[in-house]
């Protein structure tokens, strides 16, 4: 017997026994309607299946060896709490599909609905969903929202905000029917150039989209933008790649954003090479039946006790249909669930103390750039846990002397902004020790000594 | 809520936010070891966050109960039998669990440079490859997020090649048996749905596509085997049809696990398909995710694949962004790994074999039910079926029985309820998907218990309208919850 | 189910009251009681025009969505803001509370194709 057989429990004997009772001869018959120039001659080409020791075996040697990193633009290396991890390997978690029969899904539905209330905690915002695919559908999901409520074809996008975000955008937007217009950044400050976007603000825009903390990590002075977006009739929608950054920052629901999506990655969800990430979208309770994914909302049972279903649905595609304001089905639920985890675990002092440790450090490690020689501080505004530091070499080449020494610097921006050719996003979370950073800076010296 | 509960060992569970208690704390986190910066000497203080209101303060053990005993009021694949039609609730390999731990994996940053990342590239490169071998088509995306992110890349696609034809075809045919997904995927795509009714039989007939089909049309959405388990089986002439007036075949890959190995959907004419990789390959559905919905397309599709896409040049691996017709990019990053690494190990723990068998097995294990209800329960389409079968609750209707009072009675048996009311085109339509993981067994169980229930509806309908009731909760009221919505807990 | 002698019935099951230039619409018993419970309704804007047969809101359920069509081409001149709060209005009381909108018309011979309630009758399933 095959080892895969472990998942397949029919012995030859049952599978005989069912035959008889459907009233066929062999397994093939139950094909019969399917036609016979069509049906496979040859077994599929794949590899003989693996036992399970060959199988992690194998796995194992195609993993990287981990480097010290200091890489971050939209994906953050955080401490994952044991807790975590721990608890969403409960299968009834894990193994339980979408909570459409809410009287077997209680435990998915009341952690959705906590996570729900996170986000608009975080965020400051009215309502959040049940989550997206990541930030950067999310924020492109937000700009689809945007037209259907303002009915209008152009949007501001701030050319801070994550260039892997604005291409999604792109993508997600029909180029035939709708305008994107991009807003420059202040060449020294490194923030959204204000005089271009109200220049370019008028009753034609439907929304105007920034990230705070931008690409750069420079936090957006936000205060006083959406009363003028407000005036033309537009909304302000705000995007964000670190959620930590709220841990410490006034989130964007206090300066008046319409809607706030970005990326939950760095709230107990791993690395894991770009994905499963964590879509968040929050607005305000007037836009609720425009907004895409689903909502989880408290209700009470035949005998008054309180209870959590999906709600609001028939704004989705299997019951709108083509009129759902997104299709989307399958979201990031388990990932939404490690958020829930991870900031009840934090609580509101580990959270501010998260926030000030991400602070902190990438403040150490700014200083001790800054006195390098060569090293300047790319740009003066104030930053998150994210800079970008400007150098006098090929940031390649310094990246690859970092590299020998089993350090990843930073991001090279010049694939992203041809103009900082010069220029490294640098990222420092808490998980950089103090030796590491030290070590990062002397490394970074010596190469910039030659 | 007093402090003594008398609810025995289903136990009740506030919110997190109505736990805890000022000053406790639930996590260890890393050590400062350089100074503390006060925020305002470097941050302007009107960016500052002043509040943390309504956040929790518990403790590590507080946390715990709670999310432990949130998660026994749930019911999942490991608890029981799942039987969802058109959702694969296959046993989730625990195998699969440990390689998606597998720190290189789990903590490699995404813009680590490509050199060092060889590996995972392989891996993603070789299931692209078995997915295309599988499907009989010739490249892979692996970048959308879930099944509906799929449908509307691989619709993203069509529309970018028919412009880059210069045409300007705008709609899109879909069956009156389709999933919601293809019909808001086809107008986030820009294309208008025209419906195209399914036969007598259940199932498209070419007749019916050759009437529909013309110049206007971009494309023609199928889901094969369709969403009431029927084989199209004039799929194979019905793609010439569209061909022939230059039309695409998008075909919705949810139901493949009826198909490994007997047959391609490639040889059938189809041109893009997503697969959805929480269904049919095993990945755990996560109470709504994370999935992953890989696009194969045929080769004219090719050069608008979303980049990066992952290439070889001898024996290295690469990211190739220089693709000049793509669509774009649908997401950040290249996928949803941490999903791949399931499916992987699992097609390389079942082989060519072990899938083939797959497939046979879900459709005997759905033939096999089909037989033995048909007596107790109306069957719409009386013919051979594939992964899934399904039923309607016509023969219950005369005790004003309904197939939600039957779907909730079967929860006080242990079971979780088939889909319903879904497809569209069968009036309380009872929707079964066994999958290939169920024994004989438990099938009998569950038959056992529906021939029960059948014969309660006729001597004591009442059982069913009150069900369920060995629940935490139940029959919520979803009228109150859509008429005064109450989305988010707040503090008073 | 009520079907009022005085109004006058579209196919897709809307009812009409005629007063001179203007007409109050909504929805009939029978459309009420298909959809069950109703959760929301989407108003025109006042002052919206509409083709007649076109779409001027939507009603929902928990589980369903349908459009309300106006039967004759006019102009919002005034809709049913109670609706918001109490959607239910139009299960309780469909030609009363439950009215929609009042639209001033067009061309008054569009009424003439419109069914008595008589007529809409004899189009509803019949019930075993």
């Amino acid at each position: 017997m095959k080892d895969f057989s472990r998942y397949l429990p029919h012995t030859p004997e049952e599978i005989q026994e069912m035959l008889e009772e459907i009233g066929l001869e062999k397994v093939e018959d139950l094909f019969k309607m399917i036609p016979p120039q069509s049906r496979l001659t040859k077994p599929l080409n794949l590899p003989s299946p693996l036992s399970e020791m060959d199988l992690l075996r194998s796995l194992e040697s195609l993993q990287p060896p981990l480097y010290s990193s200091f890489l971050g633009g939209g994906a953050y290396h955080h401490f994952i709490p044991s807790v975590v991890s721990h608890l969403v390997s409960r299968s009834e978690f894990y193994t339980a599909y979408t909570p459409y029969q809410p009287e077997v899904s209680q435990g998915t539905l009341q952690a959705i609905f906590e996570f729900q209330t996170f986000m608009c905690q975080l965020t400051a915002m009215e309502v959040s969903n049940a989550s997206m695919y990541d930030g950067a559908s999310s924020l492109a999901e937000a700009v689809l929202m945007a037209y259907r409520i303002t009915r209008r074809r152009k949007i501001l996008l701030s050319e801070t905000v994550h260039p892997e975000y604005r291409r999604v955008i792109q993508t997600y937007i029909d180029p035939e029917h709708h305008e994107v217009v991009l807003i420059p950044y202040l060449k020294e400050e490194g923030r959204t150039d204000s005089h271009s976007l109200f220049h370019h603000l008028d009753r034609e825009v439907s929304a105007v989209v920034l990230q705070s903390p931008n690409f750069f990590g420079i936090i957006e002075d936000l205060s006083g933008i959406s009363e003028r977006v407000h005036q033309q009739g537009a909304l302000l929608i705000i995007g964000f790649s670190e959620a930590l950054a709220y841990g410490v920052l006034k989130p964007p629901g206090l300066f008046g954003a319409d809607i706030v999506a970005g990326e939950g990655q760095s709230l107990g969800i791993p690395l894991s090479y770009g994905g499963p990430y964590l879509g968040i979208f929050t607005t305000r309770e007037k836009f609720i039946r425009n907004m895409p994914g689903r909502l989880v909302g408290e209700t009470i049972d035949l005998e008054g006790r309180r209870g959590f279903v999906l709600t609001l649905a028939t704004r989705e595609q299997h019951i709108r249909r083509e009129r759902a304001t997104s299709n989307i089905c399958t979201n990031e639920g388990l990932c939404a669930l490690m958020a829930t985890i991870f900031l009840s675990c934090l609580g509101k002092e580990g959270l501010k103390e998260l926030s000030l440790k991400n602070l902190s450090k990438a403040e150490y490690a700014k200083k001790l750039a800054s006195e390098i020689r060569g090293c300047r501080i790319g740009f003066t505004s104030p930053t998150f846990n994210e800079f970008v530091l400007e150098l006098e070499r090929d940031p390649q080449e310094v990246l690859e002397e970092l590299r020998r020494e089993k350090i990843l610097g930073g991001l090279s921006l010049a694939r992203f902004y041809p103009e900082l050719s010069h220029h490294l996003l640098v990222t420092v979370t808490e998980m950089n020790r103090k030796e590491e950073i030290d070590q990062w800076a002397e490394l970074l010296q010596k190469a910039m000594g030659r | 809520m007093g402090r003594i509960r008398d609810t025995g060992l289903i136990q009740e569970e506030p919110l997190i936010f109505e736990k805890g208690r000022r000053g406790r704390r639930g996590c260890s986190l890393p050590k400062w070891e350089v100074d503390e910066v006060n925020p305002w000497r470097v941050i302007p203080s009107h960016l500052l966050r002043e509040q943390w209101d309504g956040f929790p303060e518990v403790s590590e053990v507080e946390v715990v109960r709670h999310f432990t005993r949130l998660s026994q009021w749930n019911y999942g694949v490991d608890s029981g039998l799942y039987p969802l039609g058109s959702c694969t609730m296959k046993y989730n390999p625990k195998l699969n669990e440990e390689v998606a731990k597998l720190q290189g994996f789990s903590k490699l940053h995404p813009y680590t440079p490509e050199a060092l990342c060889q590996g995972i590239l392989r891996l993603m490169d070789e299931l692209g490859a078995f997915l295309a071998e599988i499907t009989g088509m010739d490249a892979v995306t692996l970048q959308p997020a879930a099944g509906a992110h799929g449908e509307l890349t691989g619709l993203m696609m069509i529309r970018a090649c028919l412009r880059d034809r210069g045409e300007r075809r705008s709609r899109i045919l879909v069956p009156d048996t389709a999933h919601g997904t293809n019909c808001s995927s086809s107008t986030l795509a820009s294309f208008q749905m025209v419906g195209i009714k399914s036969d007598e039989r259940g199932i498209l007939s070419a007749k019916q596509v050759k009437e529909q089909m013309n110049e206007e049309v971009a494309a023609l959405m199928v889901t094969n085997p369709n969403t009431l388990g029927l084989f199209e089986e004039e799929l194979g002439e019905i793609s010439e049809i569209v061909h022939q007036r230059g039309g695409f075949v998008y075909c919705d890959g949810a139901n493949l696990n009826a198909l490994m190995g007997i047959v391609k959907l490639g040889d059938l004419g189809v041109d893009v398909v997503q697969l959805n990789l929480h269904k049919t390959f095993s990945t755990p559905h996560g109470g709504g995710g994370p999935g992953a919905g890989p696009v194969a397309v045929k080769k004219e599709l090719v050069p608008y694949l979303p980049i990066p896409v992952i290439e070889r040049q001898g024996e290295k691996y690469y990211l190739n962004w220089n693709r000049p017709k793509t669509i774009g990019k649908m997401r950040a990053f290249y996928g949803n790994v941490g999903v791949m690494l399931k499916a992987y190990a699992y097609i390389l723990s079942m082989g060519g074999e072990g899938l083939k068998r797959v497939s046979e097995l879900a459709v005997l294990n759905a033939n096999y039910l089909m037989k033995k209800l048909r007596a107790h329960y109306h069957l719409p389409y009386d013919r051979p079926c594939m992964h899934e079968c399904v039923f309607t609750d016509r023969y219950q209707e005369r005790f004003h029985v309904t197939t939600l009072d039957i779907a909730k009675r079967l929860i006080d048996y242990g079971f979780h309820p088939p889909t319903i009311y879904f497809p569209l085109v069968v009036k309380g339509a009872l929707m079964i998907e066994p999958t290939e993981t169920e024994s004989k067994d438990e099938l009998d169980r569950l038959i056992e218990t529906m021939i029960l229930i059948a014969k309660e509806a006729e001597e004591n309908p009442d059982l069913l309208r009150q069900a369920p009731q060995r629940v935490k909760v139940r029959r919520l009221d979803e009228v109150l919850a859509a008429r005064r919505p109450k989305l988010r807990w707040s503090p008073k | 189910m009520k079907f009022p002698e005085e109004l006058l019935y579209s196919e897709t099951h809307e009812w009409i009251r005629e007063e001179g230039n203007r007409i109050t619409l909504g929805i009939t018993d029978y459309a009420q009681k298909e959809l069950r419970d109703i959760v929301y309704v989407e108003l025109p804007e006042i002052g919206a025009e509409f083709k007649k047969g076109q779409s001027i809101g939507v009603v929902e359920s928990v589980k369903t969505v349908t459009d309300i069509f106006t039967p004759v081409t006019g102009k919002v001149i005034s809709r049913n803001e109670e609706l918001k709060d109490h959607p239910e209005y139009i299960n309780t009381d469909p030609y009363g509370k439950g009215w929609i909108v009042q639209m001033e018309i067009q061309r008054k011979e569009e009424l003439k194709g419109l069914l008595t309630a008589q007529a809409y009758q004899g189009l509803l399933p019949k019930e075993e």
